[in-house]
Formats: C-alpha cells, sequence, structure tokens
C-alpha cells in the first residue's frame, strides 16, 4: 500500500481502472484523445494538464475528442447517462460549466424526480476548479457554492490523491450526476494511494486532524492551508481539528456538529467566495442545530467579494492563507 | 569513558515511522532502571505505545522533553554509572548526532510481493541466522500487526510477516476463501522463499492457519506460537466478527474495534481509518463475507485444531491476553502438554499491547 501517487495521477488511475473494470464507463473532453496543432498524432495531449495520458492506448473505443463545444459535448454525455452508458465529460475549467449549465441542472439534475424515479443519470462532469494558478479570472474560480445548490447534483472536491481516487471511483458507478472538482493546485500534491480500485462513500468527511480547542471546516486545496494553519497555532498551544467535507452533496453535517460540540468553536474556510457559499452554509447550520455548544462567534475565512485577481500579488492575497486562517482561529480563543 | 554511556533512543515501530512525539516520561533522573522498566510513552501518527527499557542502569538525563517530536533514533535520554561526570555526559549529548527525518522519496520499500499460486501475496522480510520465524495474522489483520514485534525477533532469527490472501495487500479475489486458501498461502511462501521449516507465530485465525500448517504439512513446521487463537474452542465475540466485517463507516467501525485492547485508547483515528481504507478495497468486502460465513458463522467458530495438535510431537505454546474480548482466554489450555501463557493487561492484540513479553516467549521457543 505504500506507494505514493500525485493527484493527477491518481485520476488518471482511477479512470483507467474503472474503464478497465465496466466498458461502459466512456471518456469525453477536449484533447483526450489526440490533441490540436499536434499533426494528428494520438493521445498527445491528454487533456489541458495531461491528466488522462496514456488512457487513449490503453481504451480506444471508451474515449471520444470532443469538439470546442461544451453545451453540446457536456448535453451529449448526460443523455448518453440515460442510455446506459456511464460518461465521465472532462471539462477544462469550472468556469466553463456556464455555457453548459442547462444540461447539468435543468436536465441532468432533475431527471430522477421527473420521470418519478425510473430514470438514473450516471454521468460525472470532472473540471479543474480554484485559484492560485496565474490564470485570471475566468479560469480560477471555485464554484462549489453553485452546484451544491442545486438538488439533485452531488458535488465532489477532494483535497488530496487518496480521497482522489476512491471519491472518483464512486463518482463513476453512482448511479447520479455528479460535479467532480479537482483544484489544479494539488494535481502535484502526493500520499500513499493504494494500487487496488476503491471506493470512498460520499457523505463521509474526513478527520485531516484531531483537536479539542477549534473546529476548522473545508475542503480542498483549503485543507492544507488549514493544516498548515494547525500547525502554527498548535505551537501557541491551541489544538485544531481540521474537518475535510471531501463532498459538498451530500454533506456530512453529523460530523461536523459532533466536532463542535466538543470543541465549542467554528472556523469555516472556503476558497468560494463569501455569499451563499459552503462557508455560510455549515455556519447556519451549526448556528441552527448546535448554537448551545457555541463558546465564541462563528468565524468565517473565504476569498472576498470580488473575480479573482490577474496581478500574483493580488491573487495570492486572494486566496485564504494560513495566516488569515490562523488569525481567524486566534479569534475565537478571544486572543 | 563513553563506553560507561548508554543512550536512550527514539524507538522505529515498522519501516514508514520516521519521527515520534515524547508523549511523556515514567521515570525521572537519578531513577536506577533495569531492563524492561516501562520508561516513557510514545506515539506516532499510527499507535502510542509505552517503551520498555530495552538497557539497564541510572538514568543521569532526560534529554527529550515531553510532548516535542523527534525523529527515529533520536537521542532522548542518557543512562550512566555516578562515576560518569556531569561534564562528560555534557558531552556525550553535545557529540550525539541528532538523526535528521529523511524526506527522500526512495525509500526502502516496506514490503516485499511474491506472485504464488494462490494469487499475490505481499510480505515483510528480516534478515537473521537459524530458522525462520512465520508471522500470521489474524482475520482483517495484516502484516503490520507485527509492527512492535518484528525487529526484536529478527535479532535471533530470519522474520517473514506475510499478509494472508484477502487481507492488506495480498490477492483480493478468491474463489470460496478459507482455511485451505490460506494454510496453501503459508506453504506457497514457504517454497518460494526456499524455507524448509519454519517456527510459526500465529495470531487469532492466524493462530488456526499456524496450526492447521503443522497439522497438514508435519515436516514444515519446527514450533507453534498461538496467540489468542482461533481453532481452540467454540466461541468467539460474534459483536466482534460481525461488526467488523459489517462496519461501513468510522463511526461504525471504531466501537468494534475496542473489543481488541485491554487500553481502549489505544485505537487511534489512523487505525480506524487504516482498516477503512482496507475494506473499501475493491473485493473486500465478498471476501470478509465469505471467510467469515466458513470460519466464524453463527458467532461460533466452525473449526477446531486442539485435538489435532495434542496429538503432534512438536513444542507449542500458547500465549493469551487475560483481558482477551474476543476470544476467551479459557481456550489457552486446550491443547494437551503445550505451555501456557496469559498475559495480564492485555487484550485480543496482545503482541501490541505488552510487545515485550510476547516478544521475549517467542524468542524462547526459538
Amino acid at each position: 500500500m505504500a506507494r505514493t501517487l500525485s493527484m493527477k495521477d491518481a485520476i488518471n488511475e482511477a479512470l483507467d481502472q474503472e474503464m478497465t473494470r465496466d466498458p461502459t464507463v466512456i471518456m469525453m473532453g477536449e484533447d483526450i484523445v489526440g490533441g490540436a496543432g499536434a499533426a494528428g498524432e494520438d493521445d498527445a495531449w491528454g487533456g489541458v494538464l495531461g491528466v488522462s495520458k496514456g488512457l487513449y492506448h490503453k481504451h480506444p473505443k471508451q474515449m471520444i475528442d470532443t469538439p470546442l463545444s461544451e453545451s453540446a459535448y457536456v448535453g451529449a454525455a448526460i443523455g448518453a447517462a440515460t442510455c446506459g452508458l456511464r460518461p465521465v465529460a472532462e471539462l477544462m475549467f469550472i468556469d466553463f460549466m456556464g455555457v453548459c449549465l442547462d444540461q447539468i441542472y435543468n436536465q441532468a439534475a432533475k431527471f430522477r424526480y421527473m420521470f418519478g424515479g425510473k430514470a438514473e443519470t450516471p454521468v460525472v462532469i470532472r473540471a479543474m476548479c480554484g485559484a492560485g494558478f496565474r490564470a485570471a479570472a475566468q479560469h480560477s474560480q471555485m464554484l462549489t457554492p453553485i452546484f451544491t445548490h442545486i438538488p439533485g447534483l452531488k458535488v465532489v472536491c477532494p483535497s488530496n490523491a487518496y480521497d482522489t481516487k476512491g471519491l472518483l471511483i464512486q463518482a463513476i458507478r453512482d448511479n447520479d450526476p455528479v460535479i467532480f472538482l479537482e483544484h489544479k493546485n494539488l494535481y502535484a500534491s502526493e500520499c500513499d494511494v493504494p494500487e487496488e480500485p476503491y471506493a470512498i462513500p460520499f457523505g463521509e468527511a474526513s478527520i485531516a486532524r484531531e483537536g479539542s480547542d477549534v473546529t476548522i471546516v473545508t475542503y480542498g486545496l483549503m485543507v492544507p492551508n488549514s493544516l498548515a494553519a494547525a500547525e502554527t497555532l498548535k505551537k501557541e498551544g491551541i489544538d485544531v481539528e481540521v474537518i475535510d467535507l471531501r463532498t459538498l452533496s451530500p454533506i456530512d453535517m453529523d460530523t461536523v456538529i459532533e466536532s463542535v460540540e466538543n470543541t465549542g468553536r467554528l472556523v469555516c474556510v472556503d476558497e468560494a467566495n463569501p455569499r451563499c457559499s459552503i462557508a455560510t452554509d455549515i455556519s447556519a447550520n451549526v448556528a441552527q442545530d448546535a448554537f448551545g455548544a457555541l463558546k465564541a462567534p462563528i468565524e468565517m475565512v473565504t476569498a472576498p467579494h470580488s473575480p479573482v485577481p490577474f496581478s500574483p500579488a493580488l491573487e495570492d492575497l486572494y486566496i485564504p492563507s494560513p495566516d488569515r486562517i490562523a488569525a481567524a482561529v486566534r479569534k475565537t480563543m478571544g486572543a | 569513558m563513553s563506553d560507561l554511556i548508554t543512550p536512550i533512543l527514539m524507538p522505529k515501530w515498522g519501516l514508514s515511522m520516521r519521527e515520534g512525539t515524547l508523549a511523556a516520561w515514567h521515570v525521572e533522573e537519578g531513577t536506577e532502571i533495569k531492563p524492561g522498566d516501562e520508561i516513557m510513552d510514545v506515539e506516532t501518527d499510527k499507535i502510542a505505545n509505552v517503551v520498555e527499557a530495552a538497557d539497564g542502569g541510572l538514568l543521569r538525563r532526560c534529554v527529550g522533553i515531553a510532548g516535542e517530536i523527534y525523529p527515529v533514533q533520536a537521542l532522548l535520554g542518557v543512562l550512566a554509572p555516578a562515576s560518569v561526570s556531569d561534564s562528560e555526559i555534557d558531552a556525550y549529548i553535545g557529540a550525539f548526532e541528532m538523526p535528521v527525518i529523511e524526506e527522500d522519496e526512495d525509500e526502502a520499500p516496506t514490503h516485499e510481493i511474491a506472485e504464488l499460486g494462490v494469487g499475490r501475496i505481499r510480505y515483510a522480510s528480516r534478515d537473521g541466522d537459524g530458522t525462520p520465524v512465520i508471522l500470521i495474522h489474524g482475520f482483517g489483520g495484516d502484516s503490520d500487526n507485527w509492527l512492535f514485534n518484528i525487529d526484536a525477533i529478527a535479532a535471533d532469527a530470519p522474520v517473514y510477516a506475510l499478509d494472508l490472501p484477502g487481507h492488506g495487500g495480498s490477492v483480493k479475489s478468491i474463489d470460496n476463501p478459507g482455511l485451505g486458501t490460506m494454510v496453501e498461502a503459508v506453504i506457497q511462501l514457504m517454497d518460494h522463499l526456499l524455507i524448509d521449516k519454519a517456527h510459526l507465530v500465529g495470531h487469532s485465525m492466524g493462530g488456526l492457519v499456524s496450526g492447521q500448517t503443522a497439522i497438514d504439512h508435519g515436516g514444515r513446521v519446527a514450533s507453534l506460537t498461538l496467540i489468542c487463537s482461533a481453532g481452540l474452542g467454540n466461541e468467539i465475540n460474534s459483536d466482534y466478527i460481525d461488526g467488523f466485517v459489517s462496519a461501513a463507516n468510522r463511526k461504525e467501525l471504531k466501537p468494534t474495534l475496542k473489543h481488541l485492547f485491554a487500553d481502549q485508547s489505544l485505537v487511534s483515528r489512523s487505525m480506524v481509518d487504516d482498516l477503512l481504507k482496507y475494506k473499501r478495497l475493491d473485493g473486500v468486502q465478498a471476501f470478509l463475507d465469505t471467510l467469515r460465513g466458513n470460519l466464524f458463522s453463527d458467532g461460533k467458530q466452525a473449526v477446531g485444531i486442539a485435538d489435532g495438535l495434542s496429538s503432534l510431537d512438536l513444542p507449542i505454546q500458547v500465549v493469551w491476553g487475560e483481558a482477551d474480548a474476543v476470544i476467551p482466554n479459557s481456550h489457552a489450555a486446550a491443547i494437551t502438554g503445550a505451555k501456557v501463557t496469559v498475559v495480564a493487561d492485555a487484550g485480543h492484540m496482545v503482541m501490541m499491547e505488552n510487545a515485550s513479553r510476547v516478544n521475549e516467549l517467542i524468542k524462547e521457543q526459538l
């Protein structure tokens, strides 16, 4: 088991193993088979950052290169899912979801409800998300709240390679539409990943760090940032618990409430913009269900209510840093 | 004079351990320590345990500070007779080269793989001289169950710890797994490693496997150490077996694992997480369901080896944790002529809870 893999390679391995296990699993996306500008060479790019590199030659009948039309191929993937395939559509960046949103939120998310539970739409839409890649406002957003808002969609945003492989396999085997969001600044992060396939159930947060003074609830890139803050705070005698939600829909509020009942203090850390976010959702739930346990007001650490800046200096300030997270934790401690 | 000085070092529990937290000292400076005395608590991200003194002597200096993290082999304390001066001890501490925590990628593999007839079998090994010792874990366990034993036993003999089929890093897809599959895996691994004869040490279901191997392949077994072994009576705690097989998440698994230890605080988050990771591998759930059905259905053990072993001309010892909540310690007396040791203040995982005592017993048998 002790083999380390990057998150990017964990995604590749999950796709490879699932396409091998089940021939109805297919991939659709831009430049996943050939490669624009590469003289028609097969498997030239493996998608925008090479995530699916090497898969085409193993599964030539299960991979489809698509035109630069997200609305067309995401719609096709959803249609294929309703007809018995298990498509994984790769969208380069979550920011492009806007052009195919009707297919996602008005069609895929609604079929099970509108056809009396008889229709299943086992589609996965993978996309990169998040800031820090110097890719400006249209390629850097953390749009988790938009998809989490819509009933009928499952939303996943993992923080490490182990979870990524198990959650992606679960997403492919799941019979509902899943929005699978991969933080591009975590692609290189490595951890132990079993070679064998495994599935991690949705709706189960993981406790990334146990602690007794303050609970941080977060997901994605903010998990390593929160863990870094927790290390700093440990030296000050503040013992922080870090909860990694892993899936935002369904969401594991039980683990959050249980932790807050132990610590009495909550800091919600969310890379998304502050209004109507995962942070506000968690805060509201805790305020409603565990108000009596709180010893201090809830703190939220989020991006500001502005687009992601292109200036590297400003972008670094935009993303919640370990320092900002630590400051919020200290505030709940009355420091 | 420094040959009179003996260091107390951060222990290394398993190949993956790089650092540990010195949680607490149990002894103060100026205490005369005997080998085996409990001197400190050490915690890793995997497990917490008490450290027993490897050497005896007067504890002159506690170098390690409680609550701090130290690399493996770091100097935590100094033993020396009163005749050694404080300045000599200061000089020794000053000259001690603190190991650096290695972050390198190309560390030695923690396990090896053998492709056998039964399928892929993963095992850990330690070099040594003499008749090899093979450590066989129990139901749902793996070779890491011997974390506190493998290196200690390796001082006296070559040691191998395998993952049985369906467990750890070994093959998961097995048709109708049962005792025969497990015995076959042990024999095939011995053939693969060119081991003619070995001392078998089995824990729980691994004891059953060891015993059955001795019954079926008499000439291949030099001695048996059966630890909280299955196969020596009817009863088994079905809350544990069924709970372990059915637990789907942390919340369900954690209370189940508490059956394993006398000191239930030893069930760490990382232990629960590691077992969940194992249970979630493709094929494991079906494997455990079938194996439980074949060996431990309806809260009863299906196979007994006590009679078969009583008639063998083989050194056999039985070791039990007195507080075992999975298999009752009354089963310890089942084999006629076997040496029996019941270890106090330890549960089913007695080889973890009182590793030094169990290591001693295993080594006496060699």
